[in-house]
């Protein structure tokens, strides 16, 4: 299992061929109070970047973006009653979707632990 | 989330006390303030709802409007004064009870808003012949430079805006007044004060813009910091942000200038058709009175309505449809109510989709999403208005 960052502050944590994605930490910090998470549908084909999701604070609307290529193959339905779990477990209970990687070399070009942390910084 | 640079943004006399409380610093309005602390703004609504939230509001535009040659008859002296500004709004100051204070709109000659303000008349007679006026922070060198000229010299205007100017928000708000300035809390909803504090003199009004009961302080600059602190050091008392303020008043079903309202924008189409005032109305001399009374005789293109969005929340630009998806209006101001736990909306429609209970539909990102008009407030306000004697 390895986790990797983007650049827009999206995780995606995987085992063997599929990808868990979220928002980061630091993200759901600084976007602040997460009210509503539009998830995308099962099935869903999507390239690396395309828009994948979208989560709402009081204040603004946030696109999520897939960092890598593939097809969604769950969404974390838990979140359409209770979008807070984005702000309060972001890594684990408020991941957004799983998807399943066509081209798992994308993954090289995304940020490893250290280089997602001084990012943050 | 990019970091915006915070270089060329004004301060207010509390910059330095946002920052130590951890304030997330946005431009707005010229100036730098915290769109919220660090519990978030969801926390800091629901603690002005339920406790008293404390807001910085220095960026608005606090002013005096002094008649010159003040005759020592307190009537007299108000009706001079109130005769300078009249002619710049729809609303009646002349008739201003002692210690009053109205909201009011500033129109331009089409019967557009060019702002809304909050004009008070002095409860002291030796005050008579001024006025308090109030403006909002993006208008307000307009704004002041339109009332300057309208008082052609009869009437000098004096611009506070260097004070601090606070809100204390919330069923707390009294009971945290009490201990600060007990004479405050005899005040009815829109009237104001002047009360000794310290070495210094707070101009304290019954006012706010959040829906609940509360106070609106001017305090001198340099007493700013410590007036702040002694508020912040009751437990009832929270720091509260410009995201809450936003979210507050949006429930409260309160219009925001820039949004809600502009130069387009008539106060009938706003549904503030109760700030053209009667004697007013029946003597058509504000401007634009052609196109509002006509309005107001219930002639109108559009009028403000409140809606509750299902789904996701609706914001400014967002396009409401009928139910055949065709465009019927625009939102002007959507988000997340956190006291009803959905999405609400304000926005501008035909006469004909305006009654409560209407469906319509709102566009959130390329899909429809049904949303319901319903009567504003969206969570009931919650002034404190005297008995009638």
């Amino acid at each position: 299992m390895t986790t990797k960052y983007t650049t827009d502050h999206e995780y995606i944590r995987v085992e063997g061929a599929t990808g868990t994605v979220g928002i980061t930490l630091y993200a759901q910090e600084q976007l602040g109070d997460i009210v509503f998470v539009e998830l995308p549908s099962v099935g869903k084909v999507m390239k690396k970047g395309d828009e994948a999701a979208v989560v709402e604070s009081v204040k603004a609307a946030s696109e999520i973006y897939s960092p890598v290529s593939g097809t969604v193959t769950e969404i974390n339905t838990a979140l359409n009653g209770e979008p807070g779990l984005v702000n309060q477990d972001p890594h684990d209970g408020g991941w957004i979707f799983k998807i399943q990687l066509s081209t798992p070399t994308e993954l090289d070009g995304l940020l490893g632990e250290a280089d997602y942390a001084e990012l943050t910084k | 989330m990019a970091e915006t640079s915070s270089a060329d943004l004004k301060t207010t006399p509390l910059s330095a006390r946002h920052e130590a409380l951890g304030g997330r610093i946005v431009p707005f309005a010229g100036y730098g303030l915290p769109v919220q602390y660090p519990t978030g703004i969801m926390a800091e609504h629901n603690w002005t709802r339920e406790h008293a939230g404390l807001f910085d509001v220095s960026h608005m535009g606090p002013s005096f409007l002094r008649f010159n040659e003040t005759s020592g008859d307190a009537q007299a002296d108000h009706a001079a004064v109130a005769a300078l500004v009249e002619p710049l709004i729809c609303g009646d100051i002349t008739n201003l009870k002692p210690g009053q204070v109205r909201y009011s709109l500033l129109l331009n000659g089409d019967g557009g808003v060019l702002d809304d303000l909050m004009i008070a008349r002095p409860a002291p007679p030796e005050w008579a012949g001024s006025l308090y006026i109030v403006v909002n922070a993006d208008t307000k060198e307009a704004d002041f430079a339109r009332i300057a000229a309208a008082a052609q010299g009869k009437a000098k205007l004096d611009r506070a805006d260097s004070c601090a100017l606070l809100a204390l928000q919330g069923p707390e708000a009294v009971n945290v007044m009490a201990s600060i300035a007990p004479g405050a809390t005899e005040l009815g909803f829109m009237h104001y004060g002047a009360f000794a504090w310290n070495d210094t003199t707070l101009i304290i009004a019954r006012s706010g813009y959040t829906g609940e009961d509360g106070f609106e302080i001017l305090v001198e600059p340099e007493f700013a910091e410590a007036f702040w602190d002694l508020l912040l050091s009751d437990d009832r008392v929270k720091p509260i942000g410009l995201g809450a303020r936003d979210s507050l008043r949006l429930e409260a079903g309160l219009p925001l200038y820039g949004h809600d309202l502009d130069e387009t924008v008539s106060p009938v189409e706003a549904g503030m058709g109760f700030a053209v005032s009667k004697r007013r109305r029946e003597a058509a001399d504000f401007p634009g009175a052609a196109r509002i009374l006509k309005e107001h005789g219930g002639d109108l293109e559009r009028i403000r309505v409140g809606l509750l969005v299902d789904g996701a929340p609706a914001r400014e630009g967002a396009d409401i449809l009928d139910s055949h998806g065709n465009k019927v209006g625009t939102v002007t101001s959507g988000g997340f109510s956190p006291t009803l736990g959905r999405a609400i909306a304000l926005g501008f429609v035909p006469p004909s989709y305006s009654a409560a209970g209407t469906t319509l539909g709102v566009a959130v990102r390329n899909r429809t999403q049904s949303a319901e008009v319903t009567d504003t407030p969206f969570v009931p306000h919650r002034y404190y208005r005297k008995p009638k004697p």
